[in-house]
C-alpha cells in the first residue's frame, strides 16, 4: 500500500508540475489542483495506512497499542481539502473574468502591468 | 486569555460587517470600532508579555501536544501591535479612498478577515494552524486585490493568486514531511522531537528547511520569487496597496524567523541554510533597488522598494546573532511605518492630480509644503538618514553583520542604501521640486473637508512615528533585543508551551 501511494503521489506531483509550467491558465489551474491532490495524499501517507486498525482504545485499556491508523493526518487532510477547494474556486472565477476581459487564457499576453 | 483578544476583535468585526451587508455607514463605524478594540487589546497583550513573560493559551483546553496552542512571545506581541495599529490607520484612510462600489461588495468584512489572518499567523504556535491563518489572509487578499475587476487588477491578481497558491502547496508538503519525521505539528513539540531525530537525518532536515524557505520566500517576495509583487501591488486602491505592502510580505519574514530560530536551529542545518539565506538577501536587496530606480510609476517604484527592504530583513536573519535579529525586528517595525507613510502620500497625490506617473507630476513643493514634508521625512527614514528610524535600523543590522565578520554583505547593504536614497531623491525631484510639465499642467482636484481629515490624519500619525522611533531608538532597541534573546533561546519557549504536559 505504501509503495502504491508513493507511486501515485510521485505521478501526481510530476503531472502537476508539468501542467503548472504550461502557458494556458486553464491548464495551470488544473495543475494546481493535481499538486493539491499530491500534497493531500502525501500527508495522508504519513499516517500508518493499515486495514482494520481504527484508533480506538479497547475496553479496559488506557492507551493505544501496536500499529493503528493515526487520525491526525486525516484531520489535516480534510482541512487542506476544504481550503484547496475554496482557493481553486476563486482561481476559476478569476480566470473566467480574465477571459471575459481579455479574450484569452494565455499568460504571456497578460503583461500590461509589467512594464515601467 | 488576553492573547485571543486581538484575534477575536478582528473576527467579530468582520462578522458584524457581514451582518450589516447593505448598510455601508454602519460597516464603516464597525470597522473603526473593531480596529480600535484590536489596537487596545494588542497594547494590553504586549504589556502582559513584557510583565509576565511568554503567554500561552490552549484552545479547547487540550494539552499542548494534542491541541492547537496560541503563543505570544515578545516578537509576536510586537508584530500584533504594529498590525493592529496599521489596521486602524488604514481603516480610517479607506473610508475616503475606497469607492462605494467596492464597499458594497464587502470591502470592510474582507479587510478585517485579512487582518484576522495576519494576527492569527503571528500568534499561533502550531505549524498547520499557521497554514490555515495564511490561507485566511491570502484568500481575503485575493479578493481585495481584484475587487474592482478591471484589466490591470485581473492580470496582476492572476499572478498573485497562482504564485501564492503554489507557495501554500509547498508549505503544506513541507508540513507533511516534517510531520512524518516528528509525528507532531506543534512547533515547540517539533523542536523538542528534532533534538533527537535531527542527527539521524541531517540532509532531510536541510531539505525541509529549504522547502520552508521556498514557501515563505515566495510569500515574502525574495529574490528569484518576487515577480508577482511588482506586477500586482500597484493595481488596487491606495488603502489596499498600503496594507498589503506594510503587512503581508512581513508575515512571510516573520514565519521564516520563527522556523529558523525555533525549529531548524541545529548547527548542521544552519551551516548550510544561513549561507543560502545570505546570498538570497544580497540578491533581493540589489535586484529590488535596481528595479525601483528604473521605474516611473510612483507606486510601482515603492513596490520594488518593498522587495529591497525584505532583503535587509533576511540579511538580519542570515547573520543569526542576537544583535542582528534584534536589528531585524526593529527594522521590520520601521519599514512597515515608513513604507505605509509613503504609499499614503502617493494616494493623496493621486487623489489631487489623478495620476501616479512621475513624468506627469511636479510642483508640489511650491503649492503644498505640508505634503512635501510628509513625503520627505519617511523617504529619508527609508534611505537611512539620521536621526530617523531607518538609520538606527540599518545601523543595528550592519553593526551585527560586521561583528560576525560577513564584510561583503555589509558592502552590499550600504551600496543598496545609497541607491535607495537615489530613488527617493528621484521621486522628490519629479513630484515635488520641479515645476509640473506644461503638457500635463491642470489645476488640482479639490478635496472635500471630510476626505482631507480621513487621509491626512493617518499619514501624519504614521509619518510622525518614524520620527519618534528615531528619537526613542534606545528603549525600542532594548525591547527588540529582549525579543531577540527570547527567539535565540528557544528552550524557554518550548518549556512554556509544553509545560509539564510533555
Amino acid at each position: 500500500m505504501n509503495l502504491l501511494l508513493a507511486v501515485v503521489v510521485g505521478t501526481l506531483y510530476g503531472a502537476g508540475i508539468f501542467m503548472v509550467l504550461r502557458r494556458s491558465i486553464v491548464k495551470l489551474i488544473l495543475g494546481l489542483g493535481l499538486l493539491g491532490h499530491a500534497t493531500n495524499l502525501l500527508i495522508f501517507s504519513t499516517s500508518e495506512v493499515v486495514r482494520d486498525a481504527p484508533p480506538l482504545i479497547k475496553t479496559g485499556e488506557t492507551s493505544l497499542e501496536g500499529v493503528f491508523a493515526s487520525p491526525l493526518p486525516q484531520a489535516l487532510v480534510l482541512t487542506a481539502i476544504v481550503i484547496g477547494l475554496a482557493s481553486t474556486a476563486f482561481a476559476i472565477v478569476l480566470m473566467k473574468r480574465a477571459y471575459a476581459i481579455m479574450g484569452t487564457d494565455d499568460v504571456d499576453v497578460m503583461v500590461t502591468t509589467e512594464g515601467s | 486569555m488576553i492573547i485571543s483578544w486581538p484575534i477575536l476583535a478582528q473576527f467579530f468585526t468582520a462578522l458584524f460587517c457581514l451582518f450589516f451587508w447593505a448598510r455601508r455607514d454602519i460597516q464603516r463605524i464597525l470597522s473603526l470600532v473593531g480596529s480600535f478594540a484590536a489596537l487596545a487589546s494588542a497594547i494590553g497583550l504586549l504589556l502582559q508579555v513584557q510583565e509576565a513573560g511568554i503567554q500561552v493559551m490552549q484552545l479547547g483546553n487540550w494539552p499542548s501536544f494534542a491541541g492547537i496552542v496560541l503563543v505570544a512571545d515578545l516578537f509576536s506581541a510586537i508584530m500584533v501591535l504594529i498590525t493592529a495599529f496599521m489596521g486602524l490607520m488604514i481603516a480610517l484612510y479607506a473610508i475616503s479612498d475606497i469607492e462605494s462600489g467596492q464597499e458594497a461588495f464587502g470591502y470592510h468584512a474582507l479587510y478585517h478577515f485579512m487582518l484576522l489572518g495576519v494576527t492569527g499567523s503571528f500568534l499561533t504556535g502550531d505549524l498547520f494552524n499557521l497554514f490555515v491563518w495564511f490561507e485566511i489572509m491570502l484568500v481575503s487578499s485575493f479578493v481585495l486585490l481584484s475587487l474592482q475587476g478591471n484589466r490591470p487588477q485581473i492580470e496582476g491578481g492572476m499572478k498573485y493568486v497562482i504564485l501564492n497558491m503554489l507557495a501554500s502547496l509547498t508549505f503544506l508538503s513541507a508540513i507533511g514531511l516534517l510531520f512524518s519525521v516528528t509525528g507532531t505539528v506543534n512547533m515547540a513539540d517539533i523542536a523538542r522531537q528534532l533534538e533527537v531525530v535531527a542527527p539521524q537525518y541531517p540532509t532531510l532536515i536541510i531539505a525541509l528547511a529549504m522547502m520552508f524557505t521556498l514557501a515563505f520566500g515566495m510569500k515574502s517576495a525574495v529574490f528569484p520569487l518576487f515577480g508577482w509583487l511588482p506586477a500586482s501591488y500597484h493595481t488596487p486602491p491606495t488603502a489596499v496597496t498600503t496594507i498589503f505592502g506594510a503587512l503581508l510580505t512581513k508575515v512571510g519574514v516573520y514565519a521564516m524567523i520563527r522556523v529558523y530560530t525555533l525549529i531548524f536551529n541545529q548547527l548542521d542545518t544552519l551551516n548550510y541554510t544561513l549561507t543560502a539565506l545570505l546570498l538570497i538577501s544580497a540578491f533581493t536587496m540589489v535586484v529590488g533597488v535596481f528595479g525601483a530606480v528604473s521605474q516611473f510609476g510612483f507606486r510601482r517604484l515603492l513596490s520594488f522598494h518593498i522587495i529591497s527592504q525584505i532583503g535587509y530583513l533576511i540579511m538580519g536573519l542570515a547573520v543569526f546573532t542576537v544583535a542582528s535579529i534584534a536589528g531585524t525586528i526593529f527594522f521590520m517595525v520601521h519599514v512597515i511605518l515608513a513604507k505605509a507613510a509613503l504609499f499614503l502620500v502617493s494616494g493623496i497625490v493621486k487623489q489631487l492630480t489623478g495620476t501616479n506617473d512621475l513624468k506627469q507630476l511636479g510642483g508640489f513643493y511650491n503649492n503644498n509644503m505640508a505634503l512635501s514634508m510628509l513625503f520627505f521625512i519617511p523617504a529619508m527614514a527609508l534611505a537611512g538618514i539620521p536621526p530617523l528610524s531607518g538609520f538606527w535600523a540599518k545601523f543595528a543590522i550592519i553593526k551585527a553583520a560586521l561583528e560576525s565578520g560577513s564584510y561583503w554583505i555589509v558592502g552590499v547593504g550600504l551600496f543598496v542604501s545609497m541607491l535607495t536614497l537615489y530613488s527617493m531623491v528621484k521621486i522628490w525631484t519629479y513630484v515635488f521640486m520641479r515645476a509640473r510639465p506644461e503638457a500635463y499642467d491642470k489645476p488640482l482636484e479639490p478635496m472635500a473637508v471630510n476626505d482631507r481629515w480621513l487621509r491626512w490624519t493617518p499619514t501624519i500619525l504614521i509619518g510622525g512615528l518614524t520620527v519618534l522611533m528615531g528619537i526613542y531608538a534606545g528603549p525600542l532597541m532594548a525591547l527588540s533585543t529582549e525579543a531577540a534573546e527570547q527567539l535565540m533561546a528557544p528552550a524557554q519557549y518550548i518549556g512554556v508551551v509544553l509545560g509539564g504536559a510533555g
